[in-house]
Parts: C-alpha cells; sequence; structure tokens
C-alpha cells in the first residue's frame, strides 16, 4: 500500500499522449520496446533475406537496393548484425518484456525510477531512428560489420559507408549504450528496493533474475563500449589516432599515426562477450518459468539455476579474448582465455541438467510456450556445443573466418534467444492483451520456425568446415566450393520458409490482439504474482493493494495442496514447503 | 543516516502461522516515515534515489576504466616510423600546468565542502519541517547560507581553470591530435568536465526547485544525490589528475 502511494506518485494518465506515447507506465513502456524490436527484427530479416539470395543468385537484381557490389553486401550483413543485436536481442527480452513484468513479478507498483524509464525508451527510439538513417545518407550504410573493427571503421576514406553512415552508427550505438545504462539503472535498483513484503531474493521467479543479472552486465559493460565508440568518433573526425596506425589507404598515407585497431577489438569485446549473455540470459529465465508452469514440476534446482546465473554472468566478462585468438595474441593469453571460455561450459550444462530435471517425469502440456521454450533448449544446446570447439585456439584459428563461426552463434546466440522472445510472448501474451492467442497458428509457427532454423543453421557448420569463409559476398566461381553451392542453395529456401512463417507469427499476435478468445486471470494456472493480478494487470498492477508473498515461485504439485500449484500469495501453511 | 541495503523484511516462511491468510502488520524498510497519513513515502523515495545514484556512479566508473586500460595499453605501444621501418616510441610526455591543476583541485575539494555543508542544511531542514509545520510552533530564524549557489559558482571556477590549462596545453602546442599522449589529456579532463557539468545542471535543478517551494522532502533527495554525486566527481578528478601526472 504504501509503496504504491510513493513510487507510483504518478496517476493513471488521461490523454493518449500520455498514454501511449510519453507514458511512464512499465508496462507500456514494456509494449514499446517489444513493438520497436519488432519493426526491428523485420528490417534485419528482410536484410538477411536478402544477403541469402545474392548468395546463391549474385547477379540477381534485388528490390529496394538493386544491383549487390561486394561492398552492398557489406553494408547489408553490417546492418543485418547490428539491428539484430542491439535493437532485436537486447532491446526484446531484456527492456520489453523485462520491463513489463519485472515490477509485476517482484509485487512493485512500477519500475523505481518511471520518469528514467521513459527517457531509456524514447533514447532508445532515437539511436534506432540514427541507425535507420545510417541507410539514407551518402555512401550509405557502413561496412565494418556489427563489431566495428578499426581501421576501417576509424577512416573515412575507407570505403563507401564509411562517411557519415558510419558516424551515424557509432553516435546511434553511443545513444543505445546511454539508454542500456539508464535501463540497467532502473532494472537493479527495482529489484533491490521495490520487492513486495515477502518477496525475498531467493523466492524471484528465475525471470527476474535474469533480468536482474543481465542489467548488472549491461551496467558494466555498455560504459566500456560508450568509452571505445567515443575514441572511435575522435579518430574518424578530429584527427586523434588511437586506433590508426600508419596505414595506407589508396596509395596515400594516412595523417594517423601509432594507433592500435587491437585496442578497439579488446575494448569492444569486452563490452561484446557480455553482450551475448545480456542477449541470452533473460531467455534462460524465461524457458525455467515456462518448463516448470507446462511440466507441473518445481524447477529443478532453483538456487543451482540462480547461481549458475551469476556464474555465466562473472564468467561472462573473462573471456573476452577468445574472439581475438585470430589476431595474433600471445598463445599464454589465448590458453587462459581458452580455458575461462570452457568454463562456461559448466554452469551451462547445469541450467540445461535442470531444464532436463524440470521435464521428467512431470506432467508436460505441451502448449506453444512450453513448445517454444523446449526449442529454446534444443537450440541452446546444439549451439552450445560448438562453443567448446571454437574455444580453443587451435580449432579457432581455421573455423574462425569460415561459416562455421555464423552457424555457432547464430544458433545459440540468435536464435535461442529468439525462441525465448516467442515463449514469453505466447506464455505472457494473455496477460498483456487480455486475450489469448491462437493455439494451432503456434505450433504451426513454432514447428515450421524449429525445422526452419535447424535447417538454414545445422549446415552450416559444415560450409564452415569445408572452407566456406564468412563476409565473401560472392564465391559461387570458386572452384573449390563449387560442390557446396546446392547446400547453400537448400539454406536459401530453408530461410525463405522460415521467414514465410514469421508472417503466421504477425498475424497470429496482431488477429488475437483484437479478436482472440478472452483470457482468464490466470489462464496457465500458473504460480507467479503477476498471475494474480487482473488481466491486463491495472495502471498500479495490483489494484491499490500490494501483494504478500508467501510461497516460492514454483510450488507446483505440491503434495496435500488443494489445486496442482500454489500461487506465490497463498496463504502460508498450505504446502509442506 | 538511512540503510542502502533493501531492507525489507520478511517474515521466515518456516516460522509462518498455519493460515494466517490476514494481512500481517506492515513493517516497512530503513526510515519509510509518513506512509499512513497518505503523504509520500521520503524515506523510501531517498532511498532509492541513492541506490540509483550509486548504480549510475559504477556506469561511469565502467566509461573511465575503459579510457584508463586505452591508456594504459597506448602508452606502452610501440609505433612503426616510416623512416625508418622501425618500432619506436611516439610517446611524448605532456608537462602538465601542474600549478594551475592544483588550483582547480582545490576549488573542487572546497566545492565538495560546501557541497556537504548544503547538503546537511536541507537534511536538518527536512528533520525540522514537521516540527515547523505544527502551528504556533517556531524554531526560530535559521540563517541560510547559499552553500549550493557557493559550490556552483566554485564548480564554474573549476571549469574556467581547466578550460585555462587547455589554452595553455595548445600554447605550448599540444592540441587534441598532436600526440596520443595529449588526445588522452583533452579526453580524460574533457570527460571530467562534461560529467561536472551535467552535476552543476542537478545543482542549478536542485536550487530552482527551492524557488518553486517543492517539499523540503523532495528537495531534500535531489540535494542529497547530487551532492553524492559531486563528492564522486571530486575524487575522479583526483584519480585523473594523478593518472596524468604520474603516468605521463
Amino acid at each position: 500500500m504504501a509503496t504504491t502511494a510513493t513510487v507510483h506518485s504518478h496517476a493513471a494518465p488521461q490523454g493518449f499522449i500520455r498514454k501511449y506515447v510519453f507514458s511512464l507506465d512499465h508496462k507500456v513502456i514494456g509494449l514499446q520496446y517489444y513493438f520497436l524490436a519488432l519493426v526491428a527484427v523485420f528490417v534485419g530479416m528482410f536484410l538477411s533475406l536478402l544477403m541469402r539470395i545474392h548468395m546463391i543468385w549474385p547477379a540477381a537484381i534485388l528490390p529496394l537496393v538493386g544491383e549487390i557490389k561486394p561492398e552492398t553486401y557489406l553494408q547489408l550483413m553490417t546492418m543485418h548484425g547490428t539491428i539484430m543485436v542491439f535493437f532485436v536481442l537486447t532491446t526484446a527480452p531484456q527492456s520489453g518484456f523485462g520491463n513489463y513484468f519485472l515490477p509485476i513479478q517482484i509485487g512493485a507498483p512500477d519500475m523505481a525510477f518511471p520518469v528514467l524509464n521513459m527517457l531509456s525508451f524514447w533514447t532508445t527510439f532515437v539511436a534506432f531512428v540514427l541507425m535507420l538513417a545510417a541507410f539514407f545518407v551518402t555512401g550509405g550504410a557502413p561496412l565494418h560489420g556489427w563489431t566495428g573493427y578499426a581501421p576501417l571503421s576509424a577512416l573515412q576514406s575507407a570505403g563507401p559507408g564509411e562517411q557519415l553512415g558510419a558516424d551515424l552508427w557509432i553516435i546511434s550505438i553511443a545513444v543505445f549504450c546511454i539508454a542500456s545504462l539508464m535501463g540497467a539503472l532502473n532494472f537493479i535498483t527495482t529489484t533491490l528496493d521495490l520487492r513486495a513484503k515477502g518477496m525475498t531474493m531467493f523466492r524471484m521467479p528465475l525471470t527476474c533474475w535474469a533480468w536482474f543479472i543481465t542489467a548488472i552486465l549491461g551496467l558494466l559493460a555498455f560504459g566500456v563500449l560508450l568509452s571505445a565508440g567515443i575514441l572511435l568518433l575522435l579518430d574518424r573526425n578530429l584527427g586523434t589516432s588511437f586506433y590508426v596506425p600508419l596505414v595506407v589507404v589508396n596509395g596515400q598515407i594516412m595523417a594517423h599515426k601509432g594507433g592500435s585497431p587491437l585496442l578497439w577489438q579488446h575494448l569492444f569485446w569486452f563490452f561484446g562477450h557480455p553482450e551475448v549473455y545480456i542477449a541470452i540470459l533473460p531467455g534462460m529465465g524465461v524457458a525455467s518459468q515456462v518448463l516448470s508452469t507446462f511440466a507441473r514440476k518445481p524447477i529443478f534446482g532453483y538456487k543451482a539455476m540462480v547461481y549458475a546465473i551469476m556464474a555465466i554472468g562473472f564468467l561472462g566478462f573473462m573471456v573476452w579474448g577468445h574472439h581475438m585468438f585470430m589476431s595474433g595474441m600471445s598463445p599464454y593469453s589465448a590458453f587462459a582465455f581458452s580455458i575461462m571460455t570452457m568454463a562456461i561450459g559448466v554452469p551451462s550444462a547445469i541450467k540445461t541438467f535442470n531444464w532436463l530435471g524440470t521435464l521428467h517425469k512431470g506432467r508436460i502440456r505441451f502448449q506453444t510456450p512450453m513448445l517454444f521454450a523446449i526449442g529454446f533448449v534444443s537450440l541452446f544446446v546444439s549451439g552450445g556445443l560448438s562453443g567448446p570447439f571454437l574455444a580453443q585456439p587451435v580449432l579457432d584459428i581455421p573455423l574462425h573466418d569460415t561459416a562455421f563461426v555464423p552457424a555457432h552463434f547464430h544458433l545459440i546466440m540468435g536464435v535461442a534467444a529468439i525462441f525465448g522472445i516467442f515463449a514469453a510472448t505466447y506464455y505472457w501474451f494473455p496477460k498483456m492483451f487480455g486475450r489469448m492467442m491462437n493455439e494451432t497458428w503456434g505450433r504451426i509457427h513454432f514447428f515450421i520456425t524449429l525445422a526452419g532454423t535447424y535447417s538454414i543453421f545445422m549446415p552450416m557448420h559444415y560450409l564452415g568446415m569445408a572452407g566456406q569463409p564468412r563476409r565473401y559476398s560472392q564465391f559461387t566461381e570458386l572452384a573449390y566450393l563449387q560442390h557446396l553451392i546446392p547446400l547453400n542453395t537448400f539454406i536459401t529456401y530453408a530461410a525463405f520458409i522460415t521467414i514465410a512463417a514469421q508472417f503466421i507469427f504477425l498475424f497470429n499476435l496482431f488477429w488475437s490482439m483484437f479478436k482472440g478468445p478472452k483470457a482468464s486471470d490466470n489462464p496457465w494456472e500458473a504460480t507467479t504474482l503477476e498471475w494474480t493480478t487482473s488481466t491486463p494487470p491495472p495502471h498500479d498492477n495490483f489494484g491499490g493493494h500490494t501483494p504478500v508473498v508467501n510461497h516460492g515461485p514454483y510450488e507446483y504439485s505440491v503434495p496435500g495442496a488443494p489445486k496442482d500449484y500454489v500461487m506465490q500469495t497463498d496463504p502460508a501453511g498450505v504446502s509442506a514447503h | 543516516m538511512m540503510s542502502l541495503t533493501p531492507t525489507i523484511p520478511v517474515k521466515d516462511p518456516e516460522l509462518g502461522h498455519g493460515g494466517s491468510g490476514a494481512h500481517p502488520p506492515v513493517a516497512d524498510g530503513g526510515g519509510d516515515g509518513g506512509r499512513d497519513n497518505g503523504s509520500p513515502d521520503y524515506g523510501g523515495r531517498l532511498r532509492r534515489a541513492r541506490l540509483g545514484i550509486i548504480t549510475a556512479l559504477v556506469a561511469i566508473v565502467m566509461v573511465f576504466v575503459g579510457l584508463t586500460s586505452a591508456y594504459v595499453v597506448r602508452r606502452g605501444l610501440p609505433s612503426l616510423d616510416e623512416k625508418t621501418s622501425t618500432y619506436v616510441r611516439d610517446w611524448i610526455p605532456v608537462n602538465l600546468p601542474t600549478g594551475l591543476l592544483l588550483v582547480n583541485t582545490l576549488l573542487l575539494l572546497v566545492s565538495s565542502i560546501t557541497a556537504e555543508l548544503a547538503r546537511r542544511q536541507i537534511t536538518r531542514q527536512a528533520a525540522l519541517a514537521p516540527v515547523e509545520s505544527i502551528p504556533g510552533v517556531s524554531i526560530g530564524y535559521e540563517r541560510n547560507f547559499p552553500w549550493l549557489g557557493t559550490t556552483v559558482v566554485l564548480g564554474l571556477g573549476f571549469l574556467t581553470g581547466q578550460w585555462m590549462a587547455w589554452r595553455e596545453l595548445a600554447d605550448r602546442g599540444f592540441y587534441m591530435a598532436t600526440n596520443a599522449s595529449s588526445s588522452f589529456v583533452y579526453l580524460l579532463t574533457a570527460a571530467h568536465a562534461v560529467h561536472l557539468a551535467g552535476g552543476m545542471l542537478a545543482l542549478l535543478y536542485a536550487a530552482m526547485t527551492s524557488l518553486l517551494k517543492r517539499p523540503v522532502e523532495a528537495r531534500r533527495i535531489v540535494i542529497d544525490i547530487t551532492v553524492w554525486y559531486w563528492h564522486f566527481m571530486a575524487l575522479l578528478w583526483i584519480y585523473i589528475f594523478g593518472l596524468l601526472e604520474f603516468m605521463r
């Protein structure tokens, strides 16, 4: 009650602008993030399709972009990667669902700093607009990849797109960093200070743990990327030489001297590797939540799950060098980074084991959210297993610049995280919009997407081992890759089908928003706090009262309880817990 | 002093009295006052604001950790000389205008003290506000020295001094792009100046809230966390000064 009166000092707004545009309500802001990511994911997907088409039909003139020159291909690749990593994988699982459900799941009426929350969304929006603007300026989008390696990214004359386009790219990412830092600050303070009575840290759902640890990772990582980006901007525009060594471009010696391209790589990957976990940890949280709910079993090893998330977050800061085995680093450093990287396999295996333990002997309800959560585990394993290969310098060096690496990171970071987003969407849709999504279309979407993504990314491992380089716009003329053309053609067709299936999802999403059957307050018979409030939740989340928590988050099939689940707010003593 | 850790007391589930579905008595964390009479919970807000500012400071620390590591790496890095085709050390140590910077440091430290006095002043006012609101009770006229204004003036003095230091470096031929060392001098001092300017805006905002007749408790929160931030800026400056002076 007290928290309601205080944090939620802003009353429910009436006007359209204050209610839906510049809203202070974490639920509206969460949806804003979600829809921003939805737009971004379709842009990113379209770019990837153009790349796939160009790979097998290099001469084709494509819609919107026309003829694809090698630099056009690199621009598509850069923007695909950047948009997907920043504006989809960082935005939807953490900022989108986290914003919507973290306060509700811990029993708070809003985030700790609602105004900052609004600012953080609109800053992200500005970053997205700046990023898209890079397409439309002279020279077009940059071609330095989402990793922005210097000196390519640090010299205006390095190529088309490296003029204003690259500046916009860097500024967009810097703005995004600031937005993410504001978001992280809000998540951390909210988790630490606004939990309802009885909601101890170890009674938080694993989703909240994942969002909390992700926020800490973001807080520590984005500041470093911001400083790296500032140095890059100075190199490009004020003639400094942080990253640019003595370099000759088009026969001309540049004025720069003495900088270190490796410095950029270190700073970038110090951010870049934790960023991988920023993308996947919320998905792990959602998978845990959904698996437990739909297996009607408590999550197997709750505390082990929490410590595993912490361990992954901690180790995530010690392994950035494994992205740089090719840079000629000392074998001793490479060895250290390699060992640390393989150590991440331990908490990851704990999580996988616990997910399987949760499923074991469960009374599983195979509904769409559950299918996507199982799909998440499957993809996490498939993508994760190639990790220990790449973690070893001796294997990474031949594989690094081949299709093997895109195969690895798309499965584990791209598609697995996307499956986490899908699981979260199907799971929380009834709470967010008050209606159910169509189950049949959901299943069709799941099976096509699962088969499709495996068809796209599994063969890429073989392409990589057969020596197909990554980042090459054209390889069909290379004799030693001729026999791979059929496999590449197969991948492109699989991409077509998988992308087509996403329109099923899009249709299901919007159709169900307006026409789906009305949802009850707790359609999945789940236990956490969001299911105790009305659907959709009122402005202050719990309609004027503050929940009091008496139970852990996953009390399913409790012996002696009247139902097969015990809500977190049920009176104490219902279960033996 | 408020506690910074989350202090939500929790009933041990093991000891839960069977079937006590009724709401247990509400006990809340560190000094949340004024909950029952409907007035805003300033204690909770202050605690959250402090937690927030500490978190923000961690983010700022990471920005400067990034810059420092770049500094250390670049400083130790040889560079290829195109004339001799050999690797040479091209780092030219910058002789800072140390005297001027010491004066600036002193200004900033004094401003930290005045900021702290402003913080204590408003804390006292906030504590006395409920007493003063009782009709007929007066605790007498208290002289309110404009500590906030003094802090802003001292901050401006510091920034002016930094600008003079830049001019002096430029006079000696050290510009942003002259050498990696001078790039870092400008970069680090400018990054600090931008953060300090942000703190001054916050102080001005805090001063404005007193004109806008905002409740003293709300003003106290703004001033409290801005002053924490200000102290941090002083520490950060000493760190940067030390780095540039002793690791040139």
